[in-house]
């Protein structure tokens, strides 16, 4: 029984974990007829719960509850996962990010992410504000402008070869490379 | 009708409960992780991504060569979202923007929360007041 739990604890190298999430684009349509995605859930939480005349959020959000429950799904997977999963994580990154990382005063390595930027001390200050709030805000913004994000666009609409999404990936990376090459120094700075 | 309902929302809860089980395994959900893919510095980020969209483009080439239906016995519908370059674009580019900084992208945003990060708990309102404020100046801004 250990010997299952250290193995299980291992992490999903890429050529496991990712045709796995590919099977996610047959299996969304397969069972429902529905289109692989995650980003839209944000629009049908503001139809359900927030007062607002906006033809934007003036649907049958009823129509989408299965996509609450594939999202509550994901919640519960990361729950779980804390059950088989080492006492911390310590990815092991390539030299030249670690190096680049400590480089821009990131010096805790440990977990899922940085701990120096996220915790709740940080909230009422312009880090956080930076990081949470405005990082949140442009996803959120972004992927409902976008139509779609990682999930709806890069692989489930790539999967199908369509154009609309190959313009969105591209933008996702020149967003990414934006935010990472022009900004992530001062803003570990601050 | 409503039977059906709800072994279709059990199974995508089944399928949620999974997926965020491989986003955390597969590190993903790693902040540090995506900081080098956008430093091209690892072939983890781009080797998962690769891979799942060659097995999602040859699992839709099956279920179209042998016009495969759904459990409920329906014709698949494939529905490629519709191509409008400025908001693909520019819209792409904001949300890149924000999935570099947080390290993160909406799926696994989820997972952090249920992993024990409840800072991103923040993040996620963020995102839903983002989705909200696109809402109300949709009609302002091109397309």
């Amino acid at each position: 029984m250990e010997e299952i739990i250290t193995y299980l604890k291992q992490p999903l190298p890429w050529y496991i974990a990712g045709p796995l999430i590919g099977l996610f684009v047959p299996l969304f349509l397969i069972i429902g007829n529905k289109s692989f995605g995650i980003s839209s859930t944000l629009r049908h939480f503001c139809s359900a719960c927030i007062p607002i005349k906006k033809s934007y959020f003036s649907y049958n959000w009823k129509e989408e509850i299965w996509s609450f429950f594939f999202v509550g799904g994901i919640f519960i997977g990361g729950y779980l996962t804390t059950f088989i999963q080492p006492e911390e994580f310590n990815i092991n990154l390539s030299s030249i990010t670690v190096a680049k990382l400590k480089e821009l005063g990131i010096t805790n390595l440990e977990g899922l992410l940085p701990k120096e930027i996220f915790n709740w001390g940080n909230l009422f200050s312009i880090k956080g504000l930076l990081f949470f709030i405005s990082g949140g805000f442009l996803i959120g913004f972004g992927t409902r402008y976008a139509n779609g994000c990682t999930s709806g666009h890069s692989i489930m609409g790539l999967s199908l070869l369509n154009p609309a999404s190959l313009i969105a990936t591209i933008g996702f990376f020149i967003g990414g490379l934006i935010s990472t090459h022009l900004f992530m120094a001062y803003l570990i700075s601050l | 009708m409503k039977k059906s309902n709800t072994f279709v929302n059990i199974s995508y809860l089944i399928l949620g409960i999974l997926f965020g089980i491989i986003l955390i395994k597969s590190e993903v959900v790693s902040w540090f992780r995506i900081q080098e893919m956008f430093r091209f510095q690892s072939f983890h980020m781009y080797g998962i991504i690769g891979s799942a969209i060659f097995v999602g483009f040859i699992s839709i080439q099956l279920l179209k060569k042998f016009d495969i239906k759904t459990l409920q016995g329906e014709k698949i519908i494939f529905k490629p979202k519709p191509l409008k370059w400025k908001s693909n674009l520019f819209g792409g580019i904001l949300f890149g923007l924000g999935w570099a900084i947080v390290g993160a992208c909406p799926g696994p945003l989820y997972a952090l929360i249920g992993n024990g990060n409840s800072i991103i708990l923040v993040v996620l309102l963020s995102a839903i007041f983002g989705t909200l404020f696109y809402g109300i100046v949709k009609e302002k801004i091109p397309h």
